[in-house]
C-alpha cells in the first residue's frame, strides 16, 4: 500500500513538471504578450525593449523556464503585471485561491452527501418517487447553465426573500485572517460568529455549484448500484441470510462506489470551472475574475501561479481518488 | 455395462436427418431469431424498435426537431428584424431602460429598442450554428486523434493519449478561456473553436477506447488473418463499429456546447456583435439588467435549458438503447 | 461406491426434510405475456438424501431453487404452491424470518465461483460473516473457525488463505470457499446450483467428490441442480428431469439411467460422450427450448421429440406415478430388454 502511494506521488511530481513546462511554453505562445498589454500597441521599440529586459522576457525561453522553476520552488512567482500591477503574484494567489477551494470543497461535499444515498435509494427502488426526483433533478442540473442557477438562487433567496446574503464571503465584522479559508479561520481563532457569517455566505453559491457534480454523481451511483445489485455475489450475500445493513454496506456500496470515486475525481475540473462562474455572480472574491483579467492582460506571473495551483488541485485530488480506490479494491493494490 | 441406448441412438439420427432434409419454414424462422441477437445492423434495428416507444426519447426528439425547425425558418417566423431598434425612441436610460410589451411586440424590447421576441426566435439560429459547429470541429479533432491512437499502437498511441490526458486535466473552461484569449478579438468563431477544443480530448478518448475493443474483437482478427490491408481494416471494420458511442456523445456535446457558449459569453468572451443574436450571448448581456428586468435573462435561459434538455434526453436514451448491457 | 440398495434405504426410511408441492413461478413483466418458468413442480428431499433437478438451461431448475430460498425478486414474480420445511411453509414466512433461515437451515452454492464471491473483501470475512450473523460469534473468534472450514473443504494453508481475496485464488479453490461458506452454519439442506459448470473437468470431479463426502459425513440433504447427467450419475439418489418448467420424469438413479422412459431423458443420455461406444455419433436433441409448445394443450417437448404421436400436440400429458417412478409421456421409450 505504502509503495503504491509513493509510486503515485512520484508520478504526480512528473506530471506537475511536465504541466508547468507546457503551461510556460503555451502562455508565451499567446499572441500579444505582456509588453504590448502593459504599454499598448503604440509604444516605441526602445521602451518595449527596456521593459522586456526588466521583466527578463528578452532571454531564450528555456533560460526563462529554468529561472522560473528555480524561483517557483521558493514560492516566488514574480510581480503581477496586469491584475494588480506590482503586487506579488503569490500573495494574490494566497488571497484568492482559498475562496475558490472553500466554495468547491463545500459544493462537492454537499453533492456527494446527497447524491450517493439518493442514487442508492433510486436504484434499489427503481421507478419510485425518489428515483424520478433524482433523475429529473440531475437532468435539469445538466441542462441549466450554472451561473443562471446561481442568478436564480440569488434573485429569490437573497434579493426577493432576503433569507441569505447576496454577495461576498463574510459580513464586515472584524475577523482575524489566518489561512484565508474563512470558515476554518473562524474556528481556529474561536471567532465563531465569523465562521457563521462565512457559512451563510457560502450556502447559495455552494448549492448552485453543487448542481454540476450532483447530476453526475447521482447518475453514476444509480447506474453502478443497479449493476452491482445484479451481481452474483449480492445474491450469495442474500443466500447467506445476512442483515440488510451488512449487504448494503459491505457487499453493495463497497463495490458500487468504485466508479463513483473515479467520477468524483474527474469532476474537479468541471467544479473549478463552475466555481469561476459562480463566484462572479456572488462576488465571491475567488480566482474567477482574476483569471479572466490576467488572460486579457497577459499577466504571466498571476496566470502561472493560478493555473499551476489549479492543476495541482486536480492532480492531488486524483491522487486521493487513486488511493481510496486502492483502499476499496484489493485488485488494484496487488496488481 | 452394456449400452442400452444404442438402439435409440439410431432412431434419433434418423430424426436429425429428417430435420436436415426438411429445412422447412419453422427452421428458417428459428434461424432468423438467432441472427437478430447478433451485433451490427440488427443492434441498430432493435434499438430503434425500443426507442420508438420510449417517451423520454420521443420528448427529446420533439424538442430538438422543433428547435431545428425554428432555427432554419427563424427569419420567416420572426415578426421583426432582430437588428433594428424599432422602439429606440421609447428607451429612457434613467426611467425606462427596457421598454415593456406593446401591440406587435409581445415581450417588449431590449435596451436598444429591438424586438425581444424576434431576437429570441432568430437567436435559435446562431445557437444551433454554435452548437453544431463546435460539436463538428470537436468531433473532427477527436476523430483524427482517436483514430490515430486507436489504429496504431506503441509510442504514437502513448504520445497522443498523454497529450489528451493533459488536455483533460486542465479545467475545460480554463482551456476555452485561453483559446478565446488567443484571438485578437472575440467573435462567434473564436467562441466555436474554444468550445470545440474542449471536446477534442473527450471524443479522442472515447473513440480510442471503442477502437481498442474493436481491435481485439473476432471480426477484426479474422480480417487480419485474411491479410487485409491495415488501412482498410481500420476504416472498413473498426471505425464504423466504433461510431455508435461517438454519435451518442455528439448529441450530448451539442447540449453542453450551447451551455458552454453561454458561460463564455457570461465571462465576456462571447461575440460582441449582437446584430445576429445568440441565446448565450443574450443571457450574458442580460446580466446588467438582471435585478430590474430579469425577464431579459429568463427567456434566453429557459430556451437554452429546454434545448439542452432535449439533446440530453435524446442522447441518453440513445446511449441506453445502444448499450447491450441495458437490454434487460 | 454405494450400492443401489443402500441408496434406496437412505431415500425411504425417514420423513422428508423439505417437501415442495405444486410450486409455480410466474414471471410478469410489463408489456409481456406472463410466463410460467416453474409449473406445478413437486418433489421432496429426506435428510441425507441427494436429489437431482436435471434439465437444459431455461427448464426452470434454477428458478425452482431460488424460489425455495426466497431469493426471487418480489417485483414481477408470482410464486404459488408450498415449500414445506419441517412443517413450516417457507413461502409464507416474512422477509426477516426467511433471512434468519437462509445460510443457517438452508444454504446454497452457486454456479460461477468467481462472480459469486465479493471481489473486494477477503475470503475469510465472507466466511465469518455468516457465523457472526447466525451464531452470534465475534469476528475474532470466528476467524479460526473459518480457517477450519476452509481446511475441511480442502484448501491448503487455510490460515494464510483467509486473508486472500477471491482474485488471488484459483477457480476450484473459490468453489471450495463457496462450499465452506454454505456449510459454515451446518445447514440441514444444501442447494447446489450447477456447482461445477464453470470449472475445468478435473476440478469438477474433485468438487463433486468433496460435495459427496461432505454430504455423507454430515447427513446434509442436498438438492443438486445440473444439466449434466454425468454429475447426477455420481451423486444423486433420486433424479427429477425437468422440461419446460414441469417434471417429466422422476426415479431413483439406477433405474433412470438403465431404462430412461421419457424421450427427453433418453435424449439427454444420448448426448453424453461415452468412452465405451467408439465410433458412434453423438446424438444431440434437435432444436431448443424456443420450440416449446405451451403445456396447456400439448406436451411442450413434442416438437423436439424423437417419437411424437398424434395426441402429443393436442393433449397435456400428466405425471403418472408407478413403481417408485413418475413419468409424463404419452409414448414412452420402450424398455430395451
Amino acid at each position: 500500500m505504502l509503495r503504491f502511494i509513493i509510486r503515485r506521488l512520484l508520478q504526480m511530481v512528473g506530471v506537475m513538471i511536465a504541466l508547468s513546462l507546457l503551461l510556460f511554453l503555451w502562455l508565451r505562445s499567446l499572441p500579444g504578450g505582456t509588453v504590448s498589454a502593459m504599454l499598448g500597441e503604440r509604444a516605441t521599440p526602445e521602451t518595449r525593449a527596456r521593459l522586456s529586459k526588466a521583466l527578463g522576457l528578452d532571454e531564450p525561453i528555456w533560460v526563462q523556464y529554468v529561472k522560473f522553476m528555480g524561483r517557483a520552488l521558493k514560492g516566488q512567482f514574480g510581480a503581477s503585471t496586469g491584475v494588480l500591477p506590482g503586487a506579488d503574484a503569490f500573495d494574490i494567489f494566497l488571497k484568492r485561491f482559498p475562496a475558490t477551494i472553500e466554495l468547491s470543497a463545500f459544493a462537492i461535499i454537499l453533492a456527494v452527501a446527497i447524491a450517493i444515498p439518493m442514487g442508492y435509494v433510486a436504484a434499489k427502488r427503481r421507478g419510485s418517487a425518489v428515483d424520478n426526483a433524482g433523475i429529473v433533478t440531475s437532468l435539469v442540473g445538466v441542462a441549466i447553465p450554472v451561473f443562471f442557477l446561481a442568478f436564480l438562487l440569488k434573485y429569490f433567496f437573497a434579493i426577493k426573500w432576503g433569507l441569505l446574503p447576496a454577495s461576498g464571503r463574510q459580513d464586515s465584522i472584524n475577523c482575524t485572517r489566518v489561512t484565508n479559508f474563512f470558515i476554518l479561520d473562524g474556528l481556529l481563532t474561536r471567532e465563531f460568529d465569523c465562521t457563521w457569517s462565512a457559512l451563510k455566505h457560502l450556502i447559495l453559491p455552494a448549492v448552485a455549484l453543487a448542481s454540476i457534480p450532483f447530476a453526475v454523481i447521482f447518475r453514476i451511483t444509480r447506474a453502478s448500484v443497479l449493476d452491482v445489485l445484479d451481481e452474483d455475489y449480492v445474491r450469495t450475500a442474500e443466500a447467506k441470510g445476512l442483515a440488510n445493513r451488512t449487504i448494503r454496506g459491505r457487499h453493495v456500496m463497497r463495490n458500487a462506489l468504485l466508479p463513483v470515486v473515479t467520477t468524483i475525481g474527474l469532476q474537479v475540473g468541471a467544479l473549478l470551472a463552475g466555481a469561476v462562474l459562480t463566484e462572479r455572480v456572488f462576488n465571491f472574491g475567488g480566482i474567477g475574475d482574476t483569471l479572466a483579467v490576467s488572460f486579457f492582460t497577459r499577466d504571466y506571473a498571476v496566470l502561472q501561479v493560478l493555473i499551476i495551483a489549479a492543476a495541482a488541485v486536480f492532480v492531488i485530488v486524483n491522487l486521493l481518488v487513486d488511493i481510496s480506490y486502492a483502499v476499496i479494491d484489493p485488485r488494484v493494490r496487488t496488481r | 455395462m452394456t449400452n442400452p441406448l444404442k438402439k435409440y441412438g439410431d432412431a434419433r439420427k434418423e430424426r436429425i436427418d429428417q430435420l436436415a432434409a426438411m429445412s422447412d419454414g419453422s427452421v428458417a424462422v428459428a434461424d432468423a431469431g438467432t441472427i437478430e441477437e447478433a451485433p451490427g445492423v440488427s443492434l441498430i434495428a432493435s434499438a430503434w424498435r425500443r426507442l420508438r416507444r420510449n417517451p423520454v426519447f420521443l420528448t427529446g426528439l420533439t424538442i430538438t426537431t422543433l428547435f431545428i425547425f425554428l432555427a432554419v425558418f427563424a427569419r420567416v417566423i420572426a415578426p421583426h428584424d432582430p437588428a433594428i431598434g424599432y422602439l429606440l425612441d421609447k428607451v429612457r436610460p434613467q426611467s425606462n431602460p427596457i421598454p415593456g410589451p406593446e401591440p406587435g411586440f409581445p415581450l417588449g424590447a431590449d435596451n436598444v429598442g429591438r424586438d425581444f421576441f424576434s431576437r429570441l426566435i432568430v437567436g435559435s439560429q446562431q445557437t444551433l450554428i454554435v452548437g453544431v459547429f463546435a460539436t463538428l470541429f470537436g468531433l473532427t479533432g477527436g476523430l483524427i486523434l482517436g483514430i490515430l491512437a486507436g489504429a496504431t499502437s506503441g509510442w504514437v498511441d502513448s504520445l497522443v493519449m498523454r497529450a489528451v490526458d493533459v488536455m483533460l486535466s486542465i479545467p475545460s473552461l480554463l482551456l476555452a478561456l485561453s483559446i478565446s484569449a488567443l484571438a485578437p478579438r472575440p467573435s462567434q468563431w473564436t467562441l466555436i473553436i474554444a468550445i470545440a477544443t474542449v471536446q477534442v480530448p473527450v471524443f479522442a478518448r472515447l473513440l480510442r477506447g471503442t477502437m481498442l475493443q474493436q481491435r481485439s474483437s473476432d471480426h477484426v482478427l479474422a480480417a487480419r488473418a485474411l491479410g487485409i490491408k491495415r488501412s482498410s481494416i481500420v476504416f472498413r471494420h473498426m471505425v464504423p463499429n466504433a461510431l455508435g458511442p461517438v454519435i451518442v456523445q455528439a448529441t450530448i456535446v451539442l447540449a453542453t456546447s450551447i451551455i458552454d457558449a453561454a458561460a463564455l459569453s457570461f465571462l465576456g468572451l462571447g461575440n460582441p456583435d449582437d446584430r445576429q443574436p445568440e441565446w448565450g450571448q443574450m443571457l450574458g448581456q442580460a446580466q446588467q439588467f438582471i435585478y430590474d428586468d430579469p425577464h431579459l435573462a429568463f427567456y434566453p435561459a429557459a430556451c437554452i435549458i429546454i434545448v439542452a434538455l432535449g439533446f440530453t434526453l435524446m442522447g441518453e436514451s440513445l446511449r441506453e438503447a445502444l448499450d447491450p448491457k441495458s437490454r434487460r | 461406491m454405494t450400492s443401489p440398495a443402500n441408496d434406496r434405504r437412505k431415500g425411504s426410511d425417514t420423513a422428508p426434510l423439505l417437501t415442495v408441492d405444486n410450486l409455480t413461478v410466474t414471471f410478469q413483466r410489463r408489456g409481456q405475456e406472463p410466463f410460467r418458468a416453474v409449473d406445478g413442480v413437486s418433489f421432496s428431499v429426506r435428510p441425507g438424501q441427494t436429489v437431482g433437478l436435471v434439465g437444459e438451461s431455461g427448464c426452470g431448475k434454477s428458478v425452482t431453487s431460488l424460489a425455495i430460498m426466497g431469493l426471487l425478486p418480489k417485483r414481477g414474480n408470482q410464486v404459488t404452491g408450498t415449500v414445506d420445511y419441517e412443517g413450516t411453509n417457507l413461502l409464507t414466512l416474512s422477509d426477516d424470518d426467511m433471512r434468519d433461515r437462509r445460510g443457517k437451515d438452508i444454504a446454497m452454492v452457486f454456479q460461477d465461483p468467481l462472480s459469486s464471491l465479493n471481489p473486494v473483501i477477503p475470503v475469510g470475512l465472507q466466511v465469518t460473516e455468516v457465523l457472526e450473523r447466525h451464531r452470534g460469534i465475534k469476528r475474532k473468534d470466528a476467524m479460526p473457525m473459518a480457517a477450519d472450514l476452509l481446511k475441511r473443504v480442502g484448501i491448503p494453508d487455510p490460515n494464510r488463505r483467509i486473508k486472500d481475496y477471491p482474485h488471488q485464488m484459483s477457480g476450484g479453490m473459490r468453489q471450495r470457499a463457496l462450499i465452506a461458506i454454505a456449510l459454515a452454519c451446518a445447514p440441514r439442506l444444501l442447494i447446489a446450483d450447477e456447482p461445477t459448470t464453470a470449472l475445468d473437468v478435473t476440478i469438477q470431479a474433485q468438487i463433486l467428490a468433496l460435495l459427496k463426502e461432505l454430504v455423507e459425513d454430515t447427513g446434509t440433504a442436498l438438492i443438486m441442480i445440473t444439466h449434466d447427467l454425468g454429475v447426477v450419475a455420481g451423486l444423486c439418489d433420486e433424479v427429477n428431469v425437468l422440461y419446460g418448467g414441469r417434471i417429466v420424469e422422476r426415479g431413483d438413479r439406477h433405474p433412470i439411467f438403465r431404462e430412461p422412459r421419457h424421450p427427453y431423458t433418453n435424449g439427454l443420455l444420448g448426448s453424453i460422450p461415452r468412452l465405451d461406444t467408439v465410433g458412434e455419433r453423438l446424438t444431440p436433441i434437435p432444436g431448443s427450448v424456443a420450440d416449446n409448445l405451451p403445456w396447456d394443450h400439448a406436451c411442450a417437448f413434442a416438437p423436439r421429440c424423437s417419437q411424437p404421436v398424434e395426441v402429443c400436440t393436442t393433449n397435456t400429458p400428466t405425471l403418472e406415478e408407478s413403481g417408485g417412478r413418475a413419468l409424463r409421456c404419452f409414448n414412452p421409450v420402450e424398455v430395451a430388454r
